[in-house]
This record gives structure tokens, sequence and C-alpha cells, in this order.
């Protein structure tokens, strides 16, 4: 069951299509509302290793629907701290949740100063109505 | 920038939600609210698709046989009045032009469902080869073209059931349509033919009667899990169609275009079968990825029935004994799979 479309106020997203929720030094990653929708169903997700290193605007993984793969962009740049198994094994959780349980990885941030690069729930709405 | 053609049914399309995409020349739905639900509705109960972007060719004459039998594989003479037939456009060198399937219309009448992509070539092809006594025509913007498909389909439309492969006239609803038993889903259906004014009619009877409307993409993942052959992706101009495990469409006792090089294949043994595979780890395989024994994917998908990747490539004929396993190149990474008996899905009995 797909969510309803939403942009929460809490987190800050990515040109990507990507969003990341900033809890002190780390942070979760997921892809959005819109790009889920896009995508339509999700049937694979291929994760990372734990322990690799992500870079900004880098790929770090990849969501695949029927009919299409994509690249999930890290929004921010650092390490690899844990990997969403649900979605490994329930691809589908993101298209229902793409904000809670459907959370791709944890980082450890490397360069905590590239969260002020990130937009904010207004700016990334903007954004996406432009789309 | 090329304009899109649009079916008659284009209107109930967007009213439906369903996501355009541009197809073979033609804006058509992919999906309306998701493959996964759609490929289900078809297997479990009934789905409808709007194919009226496929083309309808007209052959007719005193010597139409006589021209068909010389340009198609398959044997026509098998076909009475109200039959039906898959069969091949080949050329010389054995390549596949276009496949098709063929109605025996009248004694010296037939109609022949093209794909939408090769609906020039296939025509010019025939017209091309055309004989004294025979005449072709493109008669496609005439008619849409809807599949019905799923167990429940016949009961859905109120018709009673007919053996796969034959043809007549019907009338769902008031509207009069030809009724072929025919599909592409490997479900019990039927493709309804109809003039093309007559269409959005056609189209809200079937969805009264419970048929889930279905799109492109339910179309390709039903038809990849029964291992029917996509013309562009599985079959083309450089396959044959022995290599391609199509040798059942092909009369090698017959004289038609490239039968000399299908019979050369067929005695000396393909080299490359088109096999189909299950994925035994995760990924899903995709067309053109590498296959590391010898070959490489033609069709690749998720299968909805089997929940993991599914597909069908030509692979070395060495490796495309039933167990055999391969490894798929899925972007840099080795993933498993094997290769299994045609269909990868074999169909719930009646």
């Amino acid at each position: 069951m797909a969510a309803a479309e939403s942009y929460p106020d809490e987190l800050r997203y990515h040109s990507e299509h990507d969003w990341a929720r900033i809890e002190g030094d780390e942070a979760t990653l997921g892809v959005t509302w819109f790009a889920q929708d896009a995508l339509g169903e999700l049937v694979h997700y291929e994760p990372p290793e734990d322990g690799s290193d992500v870079a900004r605007g880098a790929s770090y993984g990849e969501v695949e629907s029927v009919k299409a793969v994509s690249d999930v962009i890290a929004p921010l740049s650092g390490t690899i701290v844990a990997v969403n198994q649900k979605v490994v094994d329930e691809p589908e959780t993101v298209n229902a949740d793409p904000y809670g349980e459907g959370w791709l990885v944890r980082i450890k941030l490397s360069t905590p100063s590239e969260v002020d690069e990130l937009m904010d729930a207004e700016k990334y709405k903007a954004f996406v109505a432009e789309q | 920038m090329q304009t899109l053609l649009r079916t008659p049914l284009f209107e109930r399309h967007v009213e439906l939600g369903g996501r355009m995409v541009p197809f073979a020349g033609w804006e058509m739905p992919v999906q309306y609210e998701g493959v996964i639900p759609e490929h289900r509705a078809v297997r479990d109960d009934c789905g409808v698709f709007d194919v009226s972007h496929m083309g309808e060719l007209e052959v007719e004459g005193p010597r139409a046989r006589e021209h068909l039998q010389s340009v198609l594989s398959n044997d026509l003479d098998k076909v009475d009045v109200g039959g039906a037939q898959y069969t091949l456009l080949t050329n010389e060198t054995g390549g596949i032009v276009d496949d098709l399937i063929v109605y025996r219309l009248e004694e010296g009448r037939y109609l022949l469902v093209v794909n939408a992509s090769n609906r020039e070539a296939a025509f010019e092809w025939i017209r091309d080869r055309e004989i004294r006594g025979s005449d072709t025509r493109d008669v496609s913007d005439r008619y849409a073209l809807l599949a019905v498909q799923g167990p429940r389909s016949l009961e859905r439309l109120g018709l009673d059931d007919a053996p796969a492969f034959t043809w007549a006239m019907g009338e769902i609803d008031g509207i009069e349509s030809m009724v072929n038993r025919t599909g592409y889903t490997g479900e019990k259906g039927v493709e309804l033919m109809v003039m093309e004014e007559d269409a959005p009619a056609l189209w809200d009877a079937v969805l009264a009667r419970g048929a889930t409307p279905a799109g492109l993409g339910a179309r390709d993942t039903l038809r990849l899990e029964v291992c029917y052959p996509l013309h562009g992706n599985d079959i083309g101009l450089d396959t044959d169609a022995i290599s391609a495990g199509l040798g059942w469409t092909c009369a090698l006792d017959k004289d038609f275009t490239g039968v000399e090089e299908l019979r050369r294949v067929k005695a000396e043994g393909p080299a490359r079968k088109l096999s189909a595979f299950v994925m035994t780890e995760s990924g899903i395989p995709r067309q053109g990825m590498p296959i590391a024994e010898g070959g490489e994917v033609t069709s690749g998908s998720h299968s909805p029935m089997l929940d993991r990747g599914i597909g069908m490539g030509y692979v070395d004929s060495a490796h495309t004994e039933p167990g055999t396993n391969v490894t798929i190149d899925v972007r840099g990474r080795p993933r498993r799979a094997e290769i299994v008996k045609k269909p990868i899905y074999k169909r719930k009995e009646d």
C-alpha cells in the first residue's frame, strides 16, 4: 500500500530525491515520497556494505522496481554504520513508509557542515513542484 | 520531436490515472494502480489491456494463401476459416522480421496482427513479395484491440469457452466484436477486435464486468513469466527461429523465405539457445547483461508470481540444460541463476 505524499519538516533533502534525518554526528538516509512514486513498487534494494564510505552526491546503493533501476544518491558524506535489513527483505516497505520503516542506511557523518547545503522541506516541496 | 500516436482509449487511460509513456511511437499506459497488482489480477481473475497500437494487415485474393505460405514460417494449411496460428515473418538469413498471429477470415482472406513497432516493416515486407492474385492492405487505423486475459475472463465477458487459436464473431453488451481466443499472458483469454469508434463503449463494458485495467508493464512481466518472446528483445532480424526455440513454428518441409538457413541451423544444432532462468541469488536481470558462461540477457525482470528475478537470454548451448547454474553480471556484481525449463511460470489448472 503506497503512502500519501508528504515531506516532513524535520528532514533535510537532496536534489536527487533523498532525505536525511540528522541525529548528532549521525544521519539516517532514505528516498523521498517523490522518488518512490516515480519508481513504483520496489522489488529490490541493493544495499552498501556495512563500514563502507559514502560520498555526498555519489551512489551508495540501488533501488529497483519492476520496470526500472535507480541509483540511490548520498545527500551527505560518511561511513555506513547500519543497513536496513527490513528493506532488503521487503523492499515495498519504502513505498509504504518512505520516512519511517523504509529508511535505507545510517551513516556517521564525516563532514557535518554539508548539512547546511541541503534543502529544508519548504525548498524541496518547491523543487518537486517544478519536476 | 516525433508526435506520439494515441489510441481511441487515450482519454480513458488518463481518467483512470494511467501513467502514459512512449512505446513504439504510441503514448500508452505502462501502469494504472501498479504493475504487480495488475499482474496478479490477470493471473487470478481478469485484466484488460488496450493493445490498439498493434498493427492489423489484411491479405486477400485467390492466391493469398500461396503468397503467405511463401513468406510465413508456419504451415498455413493447418488453419481453417475460424482458426488462428502463431507464425513468423522470416528473412533470407533465417532472421525474424516479425512474429505475429494470422487469422483465417475467409477462404482467401487473412488477418495478420503484427507488433506495433514492426507495423510498417511487416507491411512492406509482405507487400514487396506480393504475387498477382494477392493484395495486402494495412487496416490498422480502422480497428481497436482489447486483450481481456485471465482465468475468469470468458466468464466475466459472458462468452462461451472456445479452443485456443480460434476466432468467432460475438457480442458483448450489444457491441459487435471479433472474439479471438489468443493472448500474450499465458492465461485463458480473448483479444477483442472492434471498429475504432466502438472501443470506448467496449472498454467501459469490460471494466463494468469487473476486469482490472492493466498496462504495458504487467503485459511484459506476464509474457516473460511464460517465456513468450518479445520482438526487439529476444528475437529480431539477427536471431533465427531455431536458436530462439521457435522451431515449432517453422514448417521446414515447405518453401518459405530463409528455410534453407533454418534447415542448416536445425541440422547442425544452434550454438546458442534462447533459455529461461531464475535468479538463485538476489538481483534483477535486465536486457543486455552479460552471462558469464557465454551469452547475454535479452529480457529480464522481477517475477511477481515467483517474487524473484527471472529472465531469458541466449546461452552457449553447452549450458542450457535445466538445472545448470549460470552467472549473470548484474552491473558488475556476479549473481547466480539457474536455467529452467520453459515456461518459468506454469498456469493454474482450469
